[in-house]
C-alpha cells in the first residue's frame, strides 16, 4: 500500500482563517481541497508539506453566483461544476462545461475541485514517479534533481500543464480571486500561469484562489475538445478551448482559442486573432490550426508520440471551431471523446 | 520541504465514523486514508486496492451518496459523513439486486473490482433508474476491470435496474 | 455404468460457486489477511540496471524503532526458478543486481510505515556494469554476461527444429513471402497486487497464504529455498484477483516473508505496491519475427520458416517454455506441410519476462495471420474463404507432430464471416472504414509437466458422508476464470445433484491433492477429468448399493435432481441423501480419488514435450474499425468472436473469458506496453520502465470497450470432461491480428507490430501519401547464431515422430518469386 508521509492537519473554518495559517506556516504549509492531485503526490513523496491546511470546512468556497455572468466558488467539485444549470444551458459557457466533465473519472470528479484544478501542479513522466523510480534516473529539475531530462540543456523546467479547465476557462475571459493574510486581488485567470514547469503559478504560496467569474458570454458559443488516450482516466495531452462571438451574418467579431497540454502553461494561441472579420470557412479553419500548430510546444514527457501530439492540433482545432460553427460533430465527439 | 518528525503530529487520532448506517469509534494513525482505515482499523476489507494512486476505481465506496475514491480520502475528513462500503449493501441475507445481476450475469470474474463497481453503480441507478447502455458506460468508467471486458459489468447493471424499477412498481 | 440422461447441470447458464462472496465484499484475497501479532514486510529495491552490489549497511535500519528483522541476500544462498533449466533468481540479490527494482534487502517491522521508513537507512554500495536494453544489443555485446549461465553471451535460449526439407519446398512454391513483425511487450496487470501472509502454526510448520496460480510448484521452491522438508510447509494459494500468468512464477518476497516468519516466530505480511508489480512481470515477451512463407497460387501453404528472438528480461522465468511457444503452435490452424523454426531468448537487464495469456503464441500469431492477409491481398483471394480451404482437420496431425483432436476452426470461421456480414463489407466500405479477420488456437492443457516426473497432473479426492454433504478437495487454483465452479459443476453433474449441494476445497498443499495449477489452460480438462473419475467411482458405490432396495440393475440407476432411482421405474427412487446413507452403510466411510495424466504425445523427437496437448480450442474473429485519416484515431466499431470451447460447462462464464480476452486483447492491440527508457548515455546509466503505473499502463475503460458479439462452438472433444475446451487464453490470440487486418481494409496501410497506435498509422498513412511502401513496422531482423536444426520427418513424409537425418534435397529449380510485402 501506497502510503502518506506523515503531517499536520488543519482545518479552518473560513477563508480568513486558512489565510492567516498559510500566512505563518509559510511554504511548509499547502492547501488540500479534493486532494486528487495532491495526496498521490504527496504518496509518491513529489511534495511533502508539512502541514495540510484543509478548505473542506471553509464557507463559502462553493458559492455560485448567477447574474451578469457567472461566478463559482473554487470549492465546488467539477461534479458540480457540471451540473450546475447556468453552464449547462449556455453555449457560451459550454467549453468549460464539456472540461469539466473531461477531467479524470467519474469518482475523481465527485472529489476534484475546480480550484484544485485551476492549480493542478504540472505533469511529466520523469516527474509523476514513486520516490524510488526517481532515485533511479538521480530525480529531476523540478523536485531534488539537477538536470530536466526531458531536454537535458534546458535550464528550466517544462513539464505539461495538464489541467482541462484552465484552457476553458481563459478562453472564456475568466478571473480568479486571490485572497491572503495580506489582502485580496482579482486577476485574469491567463495571468495566474506562467511557462514554468516548476513555477507554474504566479499565485503567492499565501493564496488562496476563492472564485471564477465569467463574464457574461451571452452572443458567443464555446467548447473544449480533449485529446487522451483512454475515455476515461487520463489528463489531456492536448487540449483544444475555443470562443467565438460571432454576428448574425457568420462574421467573427471575438475568437479565443487556447490550448492545453502542449506548455507548462495554457497556451493562448494567435490562430483566433486570424479569424476576425472573417467567416468560419473550411479555409479560414485550416489557417487557424495551422497558426494554432506553430505554437504548440509538446515534448516526449507525456503519453504517445510528440511529433504526432503537434500533427493533430489542427484536426481538434478543426473539430472545435466546425462544431461552434454549428457542424454536427456529435459523432466524431463520441468516437474521440467518449462524450456525447 | 521538512520532514515531520514531531511525535506530537505522530499521535493517533481518534473519532466516530458512521459506516454502514452504524457508528463506530475508531483511533487510528493520523496519515491514513479512509481506505486504510476501512481495511485495517475497521477489519472492513471489501474494499479493494489497486494503485492507492487514483488510477483504478477498486477502493471505491460512497460517501453521502457519492461515489468517491477511499485511497485518495482522508481518514480525518471523514468524521460526520455516511459512508456505505460493500459490506452494508446487502439487508440481512437478501442481496441488493446489483448483487444478485453480477452474480448470475458473470458481473464478478475474479472479484477484486466488484465491490467498487457496485458501489458506484448503486450510486447510479439510486440516481438514474433507467439509465442507457451508455450512461452505464460513463458512470463506470472510473473502475477499471481486468476479467470481464466490461461487457457483462453492463449486462449487470441493466438487469439490476430492471429488478430494482419493478420493484419499485410492485410496492407503489 | 449406469443409464444415460440429458445433462442437467453442465451448458447450463448458472451463477457460479463463488459468486455470493465475491459480491458481498467476503472474498478474501491475500492482502485481506490478518492475524494476531501479525508483522509487515517491505522490499529494498535496486536503482541500478546492472550492478555488483559491493556493500550493504543494514545497522541503521535494524536500529530503527519497530523494525524486527532485517534481510539481505546473505541470508538466502539457494537460488531458484520455475523451470528446473533456469534456477537463476534468489529472493534477495546476493551479489548483484541485474534490473531497476532487482530486491536487495527487506524490512520486517511492525507496521508497513515503518518498514518503508527504515528501507531508506539501508546503505548499499554499488558498482555499475554495463547495461543492456534490447536483444539487438544483448546478440551485440556478449560481455559482460548478465548471467554466466544459459547458451553463449547473453543468448539464454537458442534453438531450432525442421520439419521436412523446407528451402526445397520454400523454393517450388509459386510464391514466398518475407514479413517481419514485431510485438511489444506487455504485463498482465491483474487488478490485485501480489501479497502474501507466511505463518507459523501451532504444530511448528510453516504456511504461507499468497496470491499464486501455481501453488504445487510455489511448495517445491519453498522447500528448496528455505531448506526445509516440503512436508513442513503448507501453500494456501489464497483467491486471486485475477492472474493472467503473472503469478504463475514463485516469487521472491513469497521465500521472503516465509523465511522472516520462520526466524521470528511471528506472521509475516506483504502486499506490493502497483510499481512492484509491474517489476514482478512475468509477462509477454517483445518477440522480433521474420516469416518465410511459401503458397501456391490459389492460396494453399507449401512450407514455412519462422525466426523469432525474444527479449527474456533479467532472468529465465518460464523463458525456455516461452521460447518454444514462440513457434510450435503455428502449424495447428492451417495445414502447413513443412515448418522450421528458430528461436532465441536473450537476456535484458529488465523486469523478467515469462507467461502472459496465450503464452509465447500471441506474437507469432499476430505475424502469421497479418502475413495470411497480405497473402490474400496479393492472390487476390478472400482472406475468409482462404484460410477455410486450408483448415486444419479434426483427428490429424500437423508437421510438427502435434496431434489435434476434436477441431472447430471452420465453423469458427463460418459463424464470424455470417454473423458479421463479411461478405458485404470486406473490401466494400468506405475509405476510412474496414473489417479484419483472423483466427488462432490454443491447448488445453501443456501435455508434459514443467518438472519431468510420471506423476498425475491433476488429482482430486470426494468426500461424503451421510449428511449428503459432498466435499471435493483439489490443488487447482481459482485466479478468476471459475475453475471451483468448473470442479462442482462436474461432480454435479455425474452425482445428479446441484452445485450448491457441494463444498469446493483447493489450492492448499497442505490439504488437497496436487494439481499442478491455473496454467497453459489445463485446470478445466486436467482437473476436470480427474474430478469425473473421482464422481464416477462414488457413483458406482452409490449405484452398488442402491441396486437391491430398488429392485434394478447397475444399468438402470440414474441420479438426477437429487434422487437416485430407476431407469425403467422412476417413481421407485430415493433422495441422494437416503442413498449415500446406503452406500455408508454398506461400504463405510465414503471417499474417492480421480486423477488425470495427458496422453503420451505423438512426436519423439527432444524438445517434442512443448506444444502437445489433450486437445486443442479454436477461435476466430472479425473486427470492424474507423479510422481517421486525419488523425490515424483508431475507433473500433464491433468485435465478433467465435469459439470453440468443446461444451460449455457454464455458458455465462465461458462467454465471461471470451470477451475478457477480446477486451485484452484489443488492450495489447491498441495500447498496451511494458516498455523501458535509457537516458542520455553520458549523464546517466538507467534504464527504468517508462510508465509503471496504472495510469500510464493504458488498458481499455468500459467507455473504451465496444460491443462483442460472442459464438460459441461446441464441438465436444472426447479427451475432455462432457468434451469441454478451454476458453480462458484462446480467445484473445485472434484478436490483434484481426484489428491489424481491419485497418488495412479501412486505410489501406499495414502495421506490422503491436500496439497500433494512431501515431503509427499516420506514419503509414503519410507514407502511403507520398506514393511509398504504406506499412509501419520492423526493418530489419538482426544476425542470429541459431544452431543446426533438429530435423524431424513430417508424418506426410513418413517419419516415426524421431529426430532423423536430413536427406540432400536436390537444389530445387526455384520457379518461386519472392516478394517481400
Ligand atoms: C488518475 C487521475 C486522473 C486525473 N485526470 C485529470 C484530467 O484528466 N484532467 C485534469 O485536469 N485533472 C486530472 N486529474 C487531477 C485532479 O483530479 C483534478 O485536477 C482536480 O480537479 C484537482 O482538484 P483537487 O481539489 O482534488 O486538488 P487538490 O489535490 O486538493 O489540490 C491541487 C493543488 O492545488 C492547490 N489548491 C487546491 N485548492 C486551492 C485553492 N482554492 N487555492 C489555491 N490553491 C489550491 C493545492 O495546494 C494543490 O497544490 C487527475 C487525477 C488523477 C489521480
Ligand atoms: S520537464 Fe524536466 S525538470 Fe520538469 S519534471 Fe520533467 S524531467 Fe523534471
Ligand atoms: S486504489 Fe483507489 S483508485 Fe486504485
Ligand atoms: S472481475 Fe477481476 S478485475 Fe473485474
Amino acid at each position: 500500500m501506497m502510503r502518506l508521509p506523515w503531517f499536520n492537519y488543519r482545518s479552518p473554518k473560513s477563508v480568513a482563517e486558512a489565510a492567516r495559517i498559510l500566512a505563518a506556516e509559510g511554504r511548509d504549509a499547502m492547501l488540500i481541497a479534493g486532494g486528487t492531485d495532491l495526496l498521490p503526490n504527496m504518496k509518491r513523496r513529489q511534495q511533502t508539506p508539512a502541514t495540510l491546511v484543509s478548505l473542506r470546512q471553509v464557507g463559502g468556497l462553493k458559492d455560485v453566483v448567477n447574474g451578469r455572468g457567472l461566478t463559482l466558488g473554487a470549492g465546488l467539485t467539477l461534479s458540480e461544476v457540471v451540473n450546475t444549470p447556468a453552464l449547462k444551458d449556455s453555449c457560451g459557457y459550454r467549453a468549460l462545461h464539456q472540461a469539466a466533465a473531461q477531467v479524470a473519472s467519474p469518482h475523481l470528479r465527485n472529489m476534484g475541485t475546480l480550484g484544485g484544478n485551476l492549480c493542478l501542479d504540472t505533469r511529466c513522466l520523469y516527474y509523476n514517479q514513486n520516490e524510488d523510480w526517481r532515485r533511479a534516473i538521480d530525480f529531476c529539475m523540478k523536485c531534488n534533481g539537477e538536470t530536466c531530462w526531458v531536454a537535458t540543456s534546458s535550464k528550466r523546467c517544462m513539464a505539461v500543464s495538464s489541467t482541462d479547465t484552465a484552457p476553458a476557462l481563459i478562453s472564456l475571459g475568466a478571473k480568479v480571486r486571490l485572497v491572503s493574510a495580506a489582502g485580496d486581488r482579482e486577476l485574469e485567470l491567463n495571468d495566474l500561469y506562467q511557462n514554468d514547469g516548476t513555477e507554474y503559478l504566479t499565485r503567492q504560496p499565501d493564496e488562496i484562489l476563492t472564485a471564477v467569474s465569467l463574464p457574461d458570454l451571452s452572443g458567443w458559443k464555446s467548447t473544449y475538445w480533449k485529446l487522451r488516450r483512454r475515455g476515461s482516466f487520463d489528463f489531456p495531452i492536448l487540449g483544444v478551448a475555443a470562443a467565438v462571438r460571432a454576428a448574425p451574418d457568420g462574421t467573427v467579431l471575438d475568437a479565443r482559442i487556447v490550448l492545453g497540454a502542449v506548455s507548462s502553461r495554457p497556451l493562448m494561441t494567435e490562430a483566433g486573432g486570424l479569424l476576425l472579420g472573417g467567416k468560419l470557412t473550411d479555409e479560414a479553419i485550416a489557417a487557424a490550426g495551422k497558426k494554432a500548430t506553430s505554437a504548440a510546444k509538446p515534448l516526449d514527457n507525456t503519453d504517445l508520440d510528440l511529433y504526432w501530439r503537434k500533427d493533430v492540433v489542427s484536426s481538434f482545432v478543426g473539430y472545435a471551431l466546425r462544431e461552434i460553427r454549428g457542424d454536427d460533430m456529435s459523432a466524431t465527439r463520441l468516437r474521440i471523446m467518449r462524450q456525447l | 520541504m521538512s520532514v515531520v518528525t514531531d511525535k506530537e503530529v505522530q499521535r493517533r487520532v481518534h473519532m466516530t465514523l458512521q459506516v454502514n448506517g452504524e457508528e463506530i469509534e475508531v483511533s487510528f494513525a493520523p496519515y491514513k486514508t479512509l481506505l486504510e482505515v476501512l481495511r485495517e482499523d475497521l477489519g472492513l476489507t471489501g474494499t479493494k486496492h489497486g494503485c492507492e494512486l487514483g488510477e483504478c476505481g477498486a477502493c471505491a465506496v460512497l460517501i453521502d451518496g457519492e461515489p468517491l475514491l477511499s485511497c485518495l480520502t482522508l481518514a480525518v475528513e471523514c468524521e460526520g459523513r455516511a459512508i456505505e462500503t460493500i459490506e452494508g449493501l446487502a439487508q440481512g441475507t437478501q442481496l441488493h439486486p446489483l448483487q444478485e445481476a453480477f452474480a448470475d450475469l458473470g458481473g464478478a470474474q475474479c472479484g477484486y473490482c466488484t465491490p467498487g463497481a457496485v458501489m458506484t453503480a448503486k450510486a447510479l441507478l439510486d440516481k438514474e433508474p433507467s439509465p442507457t447502455s451508455q450512461q452505464i458506460k460513463e458512470a463506470m468508467s472510473g473502475n477499471l476491470c481486468r476479467c470481464t471486458g466490461y461487457q457483462q459489468i453492463v449486462e449487470s447493471v441493466e438487469k439490476a435496474a430492471t429488478c430494482c424499477r419493478s420493484a419499485e412498481r410492485g410496492a407503489a | 455404468m449406469s443409464a444415460k440422461r440429458p445433462l442437467e447441470v453442465v451448458g447450463q447458464p448458472r451463477r457460479r460457486v463463488d459468486a455470493r462472496a465475491k459480491v458481498t465484499g467476503q472474498t478474501l484475497f491475500a492482502d485481506d489477511l490478518s492475524m494476531p501479532r501479525m508483522l509487515h514486510c517491505k522490499l529494498l529495491r535496486s536503482p541500478h540496471p546492472h550492478a555488483i552490489i559491493e556493500a550493504i549497511d543494514i545497522s541503521r535500519a535494524a536500529a530503527y524503532p519497530g523494525v524486527k528483522l532485517v534481510l539481505t541476500g546473505k541470508d538466502f544462498p539457494v537460488p531458484f526458478g520455475i523451470m528446473p533449466v533456469s534456477q537463476d533468481e534468489y529472493p534477495l540479490a546476493p551479489e548483484r543486481v541485474r534490473y531497476v527494482g532487482d530486491s536487495v534487502a527487506a524490512v520486517i517491522a511492525r507496521d508497513e510505515k515503518t518498514a518503508e521508513e527504515a528501507l531508506l537507512l539501508i546503505e548499499v554500495t554499488y558498482r555499475a556494469l554495463p547495461t543492456i536494453s534490447s536483444p539487438e544489443e544483448g546478440l551485440a555485446q556478449p560481455m559482460p554476461r548478465i548471467h554466466d549461465y544459459g547458451e553463449q553471451g547473453n543468448i539464454h535460449r537458442n534453438q531450432s527444429y525442421e520439419f521436412g526439407d523446407v528451402e526445397a519446398a520454400l523454393a517450388n512454391s509459386d510464391h514466398v513471402f518475407e514479413d517481419l513483425f514485431f510485438y511489444e511487450g506487455d504485463t498482465h496487470m491483474a487488478l490485485e497486487q501480489q501479497a502474501s501472509l507466511a505463518s507459523i502454526d501451532g504444530d511448528g510448520k510453516l504456511t504461507l497464504a499468497t496470491s499464486a496460480q501455481n501453488p504445487h510448484y510455489l511448495h517445491r521452491q519453498l522447500s528448496l529455498v528455505l531448506q526445509m522438508p516440503a512436508s513442513q510447509i503448507r501453500v494456501i494459494a489464497v483467491q486471486n484477483g485475477g492472474g493472467f500468468g503473472g503469478k504463475c512464477d514463485p516469487a521472491g518476497h513469497e521465500m521472503v516473508v516465509s523465511k522472516a516468519a520462520l526466524m521470528l516466530g511471528r506472521p509475516v505480511k506483504i502486499c506490493l505496491t502497483r510499481q512492484e508489480v509491474f517489476y514482478q512481470h512475468r509477462g509477454r515477451h517483445p518477440v522480433l519475427m521474420k516469416f518465410r512463407t511459401g503458397v501456391t497460387k490459389d492460396g494453399k501453404l507449401t512450407a514455412m520458416h519462422l525466426q523469432t528472438l525474444l527479449d527474456g528480461g533479467a532472468y529465465g522465468s518460464h523463458g525456455p517454455a516461452s521460447t518454444f511457444y514462440t513457434g510450435v503452435l503455428t502449424p495447428v490452424t492451417y495445414e502447413l506441410p513443412r515448418f522450421k523454426f528458430d528461436a532465441c531468448r536473450v537476456f535484458t537487464n529488465k523486469p523478467a519476462c515469462g507467461p502472459k495469456r496465450g503464452h509465447g503464441t500471441p506474437q507469432p500469431r499476430f505475424g502469421q495471420e497479418v502475413q495470411l492477409d497480405k497473402i490474400a491481398e496479393k492472390l487476390g483471394l478472400d482472406p475468409a474463404e482462404m484460410r477455410l480451404n486450408m483448415a486444419t482437420k479434426a483427428n490429424s496431425l500437423t508437421s510438427n507432430w502435434l496431434g489435434i483432436g476434436s477441431n472447430g476452426l471452420a465453423e469458427c470461421i463460418r459463424q464470424v464471416v455470417e454473423r458479421s456480414g463479411w461478405k458485404d463489407k470486406h473490401g466494400k466500405l468506405p475509405e476510412g472504414r474496414g473489417i479484419g479477420i483472423a483466427a488462432s488456437t490454443y491447448m488445453c492443457g501443456a501435455g508434459v509437466s514443467i518438472y519431468w516426473n510420471k506423476m498425475p497432473h491433476s488429482g482430486v479426492q470426494l468426500l461424503l458422508d451421510r449428511s449428503g454433504q459432498v466435499t471435493v478437495f483439489c490443488g487447482a487454483t481459482e485466479v478468476g476464470q471459475g475453475s471451483d465452479d468448473v470442479l462442482a459443476s462436474i461432480i454435479a453433474e455425474v452425482l445428479g445433484i446441484s452445485t450448491s449441494q457441494i463444498r469446493c476445497v483447493t489450492g492448499d498443499t497442505g490439504i488437497t491433492p496436487i494439481d499442478l495449477g491455473s496454467y497453459s489452460s489445463r485446470v478445466t480438462i486436467m482437473m476436470g477429468n480427474a474430478a469425473m473419475q473421482a464422481a464416477s467411482r462414488v457413483r458406482e458405490l452409490i449405484t452398488a448399493a442402491v441396486i437391491e432396495p430398488l429392485e434394478t440393475t447397475p444399468e438402470q440407476v440414474v441420479m438426477s435432481q437429487g434422487r437416485v432411482f430407476a431407469a425403467d421405474d422412476p417413481n421407485k427412487g430415493m433422495s441422494f441423501v437416503e442413498a449415500v446413507v446406503l452406500a455408508e452403510t454398506k461400504f463405510g466411510t465414503l471417499g474417492t480419488v480421480g486423477n488425470y495424466s495427458p496422453p503420451k504425445p505423438p512426436g519423439k523427437f527432444k524438445g517434442s514435450g512443448v506444444g502437445p496437448s489433450p486437445a486443442y480450442s479454436f477461435s476466430a474473429c472479425v473486427v470492424e474499425t474507423e479510422v481517421d485519416v486525419a488523425t490515424g484515431l483508431i475507433h473500433i466499431e464491433k468485435v465478433w468472436i467465435a469459439h470453440d470451447i468443446g461444451q460449455s460447462i457454464n455458458p455465462v462464464h465461458v462467454r465471461g473469458q471470451v470477451i475478457g480476452g477480446v477486451y485484452m486483447g484489443l488492450g495489447e492491440a491498441l495500447m498496451e506496453e511494458q516498455v523501458f527508457r535509457r537516458l542520455p548515455a553520458k549523464l546517466s546509466n538507467a534504464l527504468v520502465h517508462k510508465i509503471p503505473s496504472l495510469l500510464e499502463y493504458k488498458t481499455l475503460t468500459s467507455a473504451d470497450m465496444p460491443e462483442v458479439e460472442v459464438m460459441l462452438i461446441e464441438e465436444p472433444d472426447p479427451n475432455c470432461p462432457f468434451g469441454a475446451k478451454e476458453a480462458g487464453q484462446g480467445p484473445l490470440l485472434p484478436v490483434m491480428p484481426a484489428v491489424a487486418n481491419a485497418i488495412w481494409d479501412a486505410v489501406g496501410v499495414r502495421i506490422d507490430e503491436v500496439p497500433i497506435t494512431p501515431d503509427k498509422v499516420l506514419r503509414a498513412l503519410k507514407l502511403k501519401r507520398a506514393g511509398k511502401n504504406p506499412r509501419v513496422g520492423p526493418e530489419y531482423f538482426p544476425d542470429v547464431p541459431y544452431p543446426e536444426p533438429v530435423f524431424v520427418l513430417p508424418p506426410g513424409e513418413g517419419g516415426d515422430g524421431k529426430e532423423s537425418k536430413k536427406l540432400e534435397s536436390m537444389p530445387a529449380n526455384s520457379l518461386a518469386e519472392v516478394s517481400t510485402s
